[in-house]
């Protein structure tokens, strides 16, 4: 049968996402039914993934401007000045659903996508980072997605040569049917060489880069944006096939074209392929555009024009060069050995015409499928604010706790993670995985960017406003405990159905916590992604919006890390500790309990903590410096001794309670500094009203808590690095 | 003292040996691009790190077919050194520079991490400024570094002490728990009968500058310069 002979029904469009009302809006768009080239690019352009039909209302509320941005939201990656001419490009974006159905392709493929962003802006990708959220240990799947999707991160990443040198791995049962994968990359540009993607220039030629057009992908975008069910699996169909090679070859060729005048705009071809890629085009430059889909270079003889608009093939860019250089370009993209097409030319008709076979294929005005895209203001249900937290026993000895805190799956040590990404091709990872924030240098000079990725989702999920907050603060406090200058953030939002009111609710909190952070602490967003629809069967993910964060230091020699430098050191307690139990990893690792409101975020505490660390640090008073999050000061101060292989003695402030050892009071730091300083720290800090306190000294091989039993470092090592990789080899 | 660099397709450690090249010679090295057989007379060729077409087929297999890799092999022959990273060290197996071959890391996954590495002999023009014995730390980045000969060959490279390196625990033990990939006997180096050819796994330019957390790598560099100056 043909497809051109498939009548457009409701049905049909239903099966390409389209809502009854969704449908009529397009009829009544076109003035007739559409064909069924055209109902697919409708439900592709339409799907949230690519349309933030549920979101958009709430991300306007963001905070998208500071003097040092560039370019905020809205194009393919979010651009910031750090000096000397320079700028950097950077995103996070999810790859959530392909990654279930097929880990290592979902993975690999959201790191091929997420760094095309990036250099098609122009900037040459210079570090990886993920954030990933796994279904509890114990799910049958889990090991193996967890073995998947970092094989494909390291699969991908390490042979187009950027370093992965940092992200999350974190574990709980709400992501049994839905994990998590969230890539964010960072690139380096040169501040007037920024490339945008509007359209200009009537009759200019629309020029195809890259790999081939398959038949792999069709319809990511609509799946993307649906709920998972029990046959989810059969949507493998669906998931692209990565190839890093190619990937790596682009964007040589890329940067190589940027490097002459050549061209006007480029994109790259994400969710939705060259549907989304050449609207995208037109709609911003307010152009039209005519392609002939007979030019496309295509991987597979007698694919139709609904399958080369709607294939996610990778490694695909589009872009509008300038009249006369097509040859110029040529010549690079072969030198790659690389595909180039010109398919179509710019046009003045503000529709988007698509020939085939001599045919028109396709025939649709560009603004209105932009502008007259659905957008919803969906009910919104606020989370109730959690009882208060009751009596909490102690779990056992403290020493005995924090063994098995360290031994939880979201304490343990990850380098089983990161020891197969490569983290230090490029040549410039000054701060290595497994700290607080990961640095790299910006090559050539002396200056270095801070990057992190934060989130979480139990402080979301309980009190999304909170969480939100604590998201935004927790990146902004690793980068200040290397001593950069936080400046900007990514959010990549991965939440349930947004058809629930709940969860429309559990989203506007945290967009609100996030905007309230973002004001308080001169933080913008600069660039973002939403995921909805993370369910399966009616469950939805904790609430999980994956903040990545990027901060700058003028001068790589002055940034610390967590390892204390000697023996003798003393470690001082910078922020306010009230022992704050609620939705503590305390809690849940040891009682079984997720209970209690989260720690709340003093953002004026955070703001007035961080800057006092960071300027002790810029000034060389600081050897060593770790934040203090899940697990409280007990975990801070074991991390620590663990990274130096130094034992210390500390006490606790107010003695030796559980609440005070694991509580997870935010906006809270502990340095290591020489003993002669500990002093006038202290006296600075009180100047500075910041709350500090002599937390003990650094020496020995054994962690003591004073009044609790000493733990030598070999049994805490042992706690710390063993529970992953004995878990993954079960 | 004039270097270059071979760049193929798929390379990606060539601007990172560029860099560390640069800093010990006070002067860059050529960039070759793997189509060009005609390049520059230099003292020393450098085979990058990477995944040259993709590790597709088989690592450094399309990439021993290059027209500079002919030329590579026939200037080795002449006594041209060359030296060979990870990547570099596949490929050079692969063209016949090297005896051996890089299989599958015995575990299966990439290994980026720091490894102790024994010098077992300091009388060649690559590692003149390292004390023989002496363990240095240096990286590795791969996940086809497990280093295998028939046996015979083995005992010929360790008799004729064409073993440049072997992966070792921080004290210069040679331990099983201290072999990152499986490679046979440990090995992460070797040189070719002349000793003009070597091929490693572990990334030299990766500890040349003291930021990056040490400059072990440094010495095998900045031998070279000193021997080829």
């Amino acid at each position: 049968m043909s497809k051109s002979v498939i009548e457009i029904t409701p049905e049909v469009a239903a099966s390409h996402g389209l809502k009854a009302d969704e449908f009529q809006r397009v009829v009544e768009i076109l003035g007739r039914n559409p064909n069924l080239v055209e109902l697919g690019i409708f439900g592709a352009m339409w799907s949230e993934h690519c349309s933030y039909k549920s979101s958009k209302k709430w991300l306007k509320r963001l905070p998208t401007s500071a003097p040092w941005v560039i370019c905020g939201p809205g194009e393919n990656a979010g651009v910031i000045d750090i000096g000397d001419g320079q700028a950097v490009v950077f995103k996070m974006e999810s790859h959530n659903h392909p990654s279930f159905i097929e880990p290592y392709q979902g993975a690999a493929t959201g790191v091929g996508g997420i760094m095309r962003d990036v250099f098609t802006m122009g900037a040459r990708p210079i570090a990886n980072l993920n954030a990933l959220r796994f279904g509890e240990p114990a799910h049958p799947k889990t090991r193996m997605l967890v073995a998947g999707v970092v094989h494909g991160i390291g699969g991908y990443g390490n042979c187009v040569g950027v370093p992965t040198i940092g992200g999350e791995t974190t574990f709980h049962k709400s992501y049994n049917g839905n994990i998590l994968v969230n890539a964010m990359t960072v690139g380096l540009a040169r501040a007037d060489r920024i490339f945008y993607s509007a359209a200009a220039g009537i009759g200019n030629p629309v020029v195809y880069v890259g790999s081939k057009t398959g038949r792999d992908g069709i319809h990511g975008a609509v799946m993307a944006s649906a709920e998972f069910d029990d046959k989810s699996e059969e949507k493998r169909p669906t998931v692209q096939v990565g190839d890093p090679f190619t990937e790596k070859l682009l964007i040589e060729a890329c940067l190589e074209l940027m490097e002459s005048d050549a061209i006007i705009a480029i994109q790259d071809m994400g969710a939705a392929g060259l549907t989304s890629s050449s609207f995208e085009m037109a709609s911003k430059g307010g152009v039209g555009i005519e392609l002939d889909l007979d030019l496309v270079p295509c991987r597979e003889a007698r694919m139709t024009a609904y399958e080369i608009m709607l294939s996610e093939s990778q490694e695909r860019m589009l872009m509008i060069l300038k009249p006369g250089r097509e040859d110029v370009a040529r010549q690079v993209f072969e030198k790659w050995e690389l595909d180039f097409a010109v398919i179509g030319r710019v046009t003045d008709t503000g529709r988007m015409i698509l020939k085939k076979d001599g045919q028109v294929a396709a025939d649709l005005p560009v603004a209105p499928l932009a502008e007259k895209a659905p957008m919803y203001d969906r009910p919104v249900q606020m989370t109730p604010k959690p009882a208060p937290l009751g009596d909490v026993p102690a779990a056992g000895d403290i020493a005995d706790c924090l063994l098995k805190l360290l031994a939880s799956p979201d304490l343990s040590k990850k380098d089983w993670v990161w020891r197969q990404y490569d983290h230090m091709v490029m040549a410039d990872t000054v701060i290595r995985p497994g700290g607080d924030a990961s640095m790299v240098r910006v090559h050539g000079t002396r200056k270095a960017l801070a990057v992190t990725t934060d989130c979480t989702p139990r402080y979301c999920f309980a009190d999304p406003e909170e969480g939100g907050a604590q998201a935004v603060a927790e990146t902004w406090r690793n980068i200040t405990a290397t001593g950069a200058k936080p400046l900007a953030i990514t959010d990549c939002m991965n939440f349930g159905n947004p058809e629930r009111p709940e969860i429309m609710g559990q989203f506007a909190g945290c967009i609100e916590g996030m905007r309230k952070a973002c004001l308080a602490l001169d933080y913008p967003v600069v660039s973002g992604n939403v995921s909805l629809y993370n369910e399966t069967n009616g469950q939805g993910v904790q609430p999980t919006p994956s903040i990545g964060g990027v901060g700058l230091i003028d001068d790589w020699a002055k940034a610390v890390q967590i390892a204390p430098k000697a023996d003798g050191e003393v470690l001082v307690l910078i922020g306010e500790t009230k022992g704050h139990l609620g939705q503590s990893l305390y809690l849940r690792e040891l009682l079984g309990r997720e209970d209690g409101p989260p720690p709340p975020v003093d953002l004026s505490a955070e703001r007035r903590n961080g800057d006092f660390v960071r300027a002790e640090i810029l000034a060389g008073r600081v050897k060593a410096c770790h934040d203090v999050s899940d697990g409280g000061i007990a975990v801070a101060v074991a991390e620590m001794c663990l990274a130096a292989g130094r034992g210390a003695e500390a006490g606790l402030p107010g003695g030796l309670g559980h609440a005070v050892a694991f509580g997870e009071d935010q906006g809270r730091y502990i340095l290591s500094i020489a003993a002669g300083e500990a002093a006038a720290l202290l006296d600075r800090a009180a100047k500075s009203g910041v709350p500090a306190a002599r937390l003990g000294q650094v020496g020995g091989d054994r962690l003591t808590f004073q009044g609790a039993r000493a733990i030598s470092l070999h049994d805490l090592r042992r706690a710390h690095e063993s529970w992953l990789p004995n878990y993954m080899a079960g | 003292m004039d270097a270059a660099v071979i760049v193929f397709p798929g390379s990606n450690c060539d601007r990172d040996i560029k860099v560390a090249l640069a800093q010990s010679m006070g002067k860059e090295p050529h960039m070759v691009w793997h189509r060009d057989a005609d390049f520059p007379k230099v003292d020393l060729i450098v085979l990058p790190g990477g995944f040259s077409y993709g590790d597709y087929l088989r690592c450094g297999a399309m990439a021993a077919h290059s027209p500079a890799m002919r030329e590579v092999v026939a200037r080795a022959g002449k006594g041209t050194r060359v030296l060979a990273i990870c990547n570099g060290f596949q490929i050079a197996t692969e063209a016949g520079l090297l005896p051996g071959a890089l299989m599958r890391n015995a575990h299966l996954q990439y290994v980026c991490s720091d490894v102790n590495l024994r010098i077992e002999t300091n009388q060649t023009e690559f590692m003149a400024k390292y004390r023989p014995g002496q363990v240095v730390r240096i990286p590795v980045g791969h996940a086809d570094g497990n280093y295998q000969a028939d046996e015979a060959t083995l005992d010929r490279l360790e008799g004729e002490g064409l073993v440049a390196l072997r992966y070792c625990d921080p004290n210069g033990t040679i331990s099983s728990a201290a072999n990152p990939n499986g490679a046979a006997r440990n090995i992460a180096g070797v040189y070719n009968d002349e000793r003009n050819v070597l091929g490693l796994m572990p990334h030299p330019e990766r500890l040349s500058d003291a930021a990056l957390g040490g400059t072990d790598g440094r010495l095998m560099i900045d031998s070279l310069v000193e021997a080829l100056s």
